[in-house]
């Protein structure tokens, strides 16, 4: 039954103990402890009192960004020195596959959000389909069109009464981000992040095909025009959204459009960041470290597929945030 | 081998920096074991203020604060850990593995969880009091009207989440990728089986915890609209979110519970586990279906028809792959040459009490009878035989059963058998009236209720006194063993045991199977 005997059988290397996992978890926790103290004393108490709790945000994350710094360095060393075996590495890889399966579901999460919302609830609070009489007792006047240019709580005059007080108040946005003028398309900002982003893809492929046939020269000039996009990207991305606070009144506080506007595209502008930050991390090793072999480059290819998984995420975006 | 090979380090070194599985498996069981404690005293508050109707003890608002951190305690901080441990401990050990596949990242997926329930803990003394909205923290009750301690709780439950999430990826790369040749998935023991759907099913769903909880966090402090129908969200959307983690963490839960189940009765009744193959596929069905039922918890919310249709089909749906669990294990037992030590006891408790909670569960599952049953106490009842004598009863099952080749000392069986006997009374006198009062119409979360229920909660809060108390003989063995149990020096410690942790020297060494073992024909199941 017995494969292989132990002689063939090369080594998983089992680090020794390791100061990693206890600074990572002091780093992360000062973090969120500061995270979470901003916020309340913004929301619930004084907003002079934040400044204490931006301090220990601050030292939190850097603590945390040099452990993580250091964590990947050590990993990356441990390569070099050729402690990796083939098994190893195999974790490595599985490692990033399931954690970009992670990722996936937490998108899942908030597209689930804006279907449920988009076919379910808005129909419902305008009395369409089984929504009985909600819109009768509670929100009259209310009808439900997709981009929601008007609240329920605008439908019945503002803040009408104590439930919807205590609710929030709302005020939609003036005008969507979707496709509206066709004469003036190049001005649709969407579109181009569309062709940028989707560009991205297909040059750090180049630059993987580069590396494959052993092609530094290449590998570089592709992937640095990758993180270039990345970058570009980001910045309209940016405008986008001082656009749409400054001209659109689109905001945070635009009812259920804003609130879906924005956590969507702007987790995924979050991920477009790491992504960036992962690529060009991966061009300095290549380019001031000389990293990367054709056969030994998961650092690189890890990062890639993470650079797809953003851009598939931004695929469905197009579609169900902007188009659809 | 390497240099590194060598014993624990000493010192609080060991445990701060270990890369070991066994010590993180180790600090896993111990933590879990104390949140058990702390969960374990919020229900005590809850049962004293029940002993009698009226207002005894505590305030109606400490009150919701205690069962809401009882249950997400015992959920996240007391048997998810638990497991967690158990598979750290004896995942490497069952598939012929060096450690876990990575051993730093499995250190920080403990670390950060005791500051993760710290943090829970503290929002006790914060102003406002703690979360008090349940375990289940639907909006507005945490959003809207939540205390401002709930910032803290949404931070918490993200740290928890990413513990979990790294915790499973390396379940997951430890199983798929360092299994000894020749252990082939057909072979793996049941419980490493059940642990690796276990870990997908964590993988899918603490991500969509974590965006729920985001939500909350942006409706609270940034103006999103998410769960407030005034800005055209909508609040039932919380619990479909929720439950779309929630129903699959039911199943994370019992997973494993199952997998040692079918590690412990074939080693007791001398017999290899019956139906092997169809076990694992009724836990993949199981895990698949877990994805497809999760608004089996909201039949009164107002769904539409067809909802409450296919939610209620395809819950029945789970209870087939089940019962072929149920029948298997009964299976095994028939004339099998069976023994009843403390790991076995544990273990026929699971079966008997877990299939009452399964049964009551279908009773649940059916819509029209569940708008009577909804929130009442018979949904508690429910829902502790399958936590409880579910998913509590089988951990201790494993660690009587896999306690000696841990420290490589045996148990006092009799100490064992009173903690079952104690435990299986005082878990059936607490939970067992509360189907009557829920039936009756008593609501579940509440501190004060109507004089009819009176005798029934009073006998109820004296069965979780019993349940309580038996812990701490639990607690006193355990820590006896460890100290000065009877030294046991045979490999296999249980003469019916099989699988490769049996293989190695008792107490297990600091590095088991740096070379990987060779496997015999028959497989390590049988």
């Amino acid at each position: 039954m017995t494969s292989q005997t132990s002689t063939e059988y090369e080594t998983y290397y089992v680090p020794d103990k390791s100061k990693l996992a206890v600074c990572a978890t002091i780093g992360l926790m000062l973090s969120i402890f500061g995270a979470a103290s901003i916020m309340n004393d913004m929301t619930f108490g004084d907003p002079e009192a934040a400044t204490s709790s931006w301090s220990i945000f601050w030292i939190g994350l850097f603590f945390f960004a040099a452990t993580l710094f250091n964590w990947f360095r050590i990993a990356i060393k441990e390569n070099i020195e050729g402690l990796n075996s083939a098994q190893l590495k195999k974790s490595y890889v599985l490692g990033m596959f399931w954690f970009i399966f992670s990722e996936v579901m937490f998108f899942f999460a908030f597209f689930g959000a804006l279907f449920y919302v988009r076919n379910l609830a808005g129909p419902w609070l305008a009395s369409e389909g089984e929504g009985g009489r909600m819109n009768y007792l509670l929100w009259e006047g209310f009808e439900y069109t997709w981009p929601m240019l008007q609240t329920p709580q605008e439908a019945i005059g503002g803040v009408a009464n104590q439930i919807t007080a205590n609710n929030g108040t709302y005020q939609s946005a003036e005008t969507t981000m979707a496709f509206g003028d066709a004469a003036a398309w190049y001005k649709w900002l969407p579109l181009w992040n569309t062709i940028i982003l989707l560009s991205s893809s297909f040059t750090v492929h180049i630059a993987h095909m580069g590396l494959l046939d052993g092609n530094k020269k290449k590998f570089n000039l592709w992937l640095g025009l990758t993180v270039l996009l990345g970058i570009i990207f980001v910045f309209v991305q940016a405008y986008e959204y001082y656009e749409a606070y400054a001209h659109f009144g689109l905001t945070l506080n635009s009812g259920i459009y804003g609130s879906t506007f924005f956590m969507l595209t702007g987790f995924h502008g979050f991920h477009v960041l790491m992504g960036m930050t992962m690529l060009l991390i991966q061009w300095l090793r290549s380019v001031r470290g000389g990293h990367f072999t054709a056969d030994d480059h998961f650092g690189f290819e890890a990062s890639s597929w993470y650079w797809h998984f953003v851009d598939v995420v931004w695929v469905f975006l197009f579609l169900f945030v902007y188009i659809l | 081998m390497g240099d590194h090979h060598h014993g624990p380090a000493k010192g609080l070194s060991r445990w701060l920096f270990t890369t070991n599985h066994k010590d993180i498996g180790t600090m896993y069981l111990w933590f879990s074991f104390a949140m058990f404690i702390m969960g374990g005293a919020f229900a005590m508050v809850i049962r004293a203020e029940l002993f009698q109707p009226g207002m005894q003890l505590v305030d109606p608002a400490f009150f919701n604060q205690m069962t809401t951190l009882h249950g997400l305690v015992m959920v996240f901080g007391a048997i998810m850990p638990s497991f967690v441990g158990l598979a750290n401990w004896m995942i490497p050990m069952m598939i012929g593995a060096p450690d876990m596949a990575l051993p730093r990242m499995n250190n920080w997926s403990f670390w950060i969880l005791p500051p993760a329930f710290l943090l829970l803990a503290s929002s006790l003394f914060m102003e406002g009091g703690a979360p008090a909205f349940g375990w289940t923290f639907y909006a507005p009750l945490s959003t809207t009207y939540a205390p401002p301690s709930v910032t803290y709780f949404i931070f918490s439950v993200h740290v928890l989440g990413l513990s979990s999430i790294m915790g499973s990826i390396n379940i997951i790369a430890t199983v798929m990728n360092m299994r000894a040749p020749g252990m082939t998935y057909m072979k793996m023991p049941l419980f490493v089986w059940t642990w690796l759907i276990t870990a997908f099913l964590l993988v899918a769903v603490m991500p969509v915890l974590a965006g729920a909880v985001t939500m909350m966090l942006m409706d609270i402090h940034f103006g999103t609209s998410f769960f407030s129908a005034a800005g055209g969200g909508d609040p039932v959307l919380f619990q479909h979110i929720f439950w779309f983690f929630g129903h699959p963490e039911v199943y994370i839960i019992i997973l494993p519970a199952f997998g040692v189940v079918s590690q412990i009765i074939p080693a007791f009744s001398r017999k290899p586990l019956f139906g092997y193959d169809s076990m694992v596929y009724a836990t993949a069905s199981i895990a698949f279906l877990s994805f497809i039922v999760w608004a089996h918890h909201m039949y009164t919310v107002g769904m539409p028809i067809a909802g409450e249709l296919f939610f209620m089909y395809a819950t029945m749906l789970i209870a087939v792959p089940t019962g072929v669990k149920v029948f298997n294990w009964i299976t095994t037992m028939w004339r099998g040459a069976m023994t009843f030590e403390t790991p076995m006891l544990f273990c026929i408790g699971f079966l008997v009490l877990f299939t009452i909670g399964g049964f009551t569960g279908l009773m649940l599952s059916i819509a029209p009878a569940d708008f009577q049953y909804h929130d009442s106490y018979f949904v508690v009842a429910h829902f502790h035989y399958v936590m409880v004598a579910g998913a509590v009863f089988s951990m201790t099952a494993a660690v009587y059963y896999w306690l000696p080749k841990w420290c490589g000392r045996m148990y006092n069986e009799t100490m064992g058998k009173t903690h079952f006997w104690i435990s299986f009374i005082g878990f059936n006198v607490t939970f067992f009236p509360q189907h009557f009062v829920g039936l009756a119409g008593m609501p579940r979360r509440i501190p004060d209720y109507a004089l009819q229920f009176a005798d029934f909660n009073m006998m109820s809060s004296i069965g979780a006194f019993i349940y309580g108390a038996s812990q701490i003989l639990f607690l006193y063995n355990v820590i006896a063993t460890i100290v000065a149990g009877k030294p046991v020096s045979d490999e296999k410690v249980w003469d019916g045991a099989e699988g490769l942790e049996w293989t190695v020297a008792t107490p297990a060494p600091y590095h088991t199977f740096e070379t990987p073992p060779t496997l015999d024909a028959k497989p390590a199941h049988a």
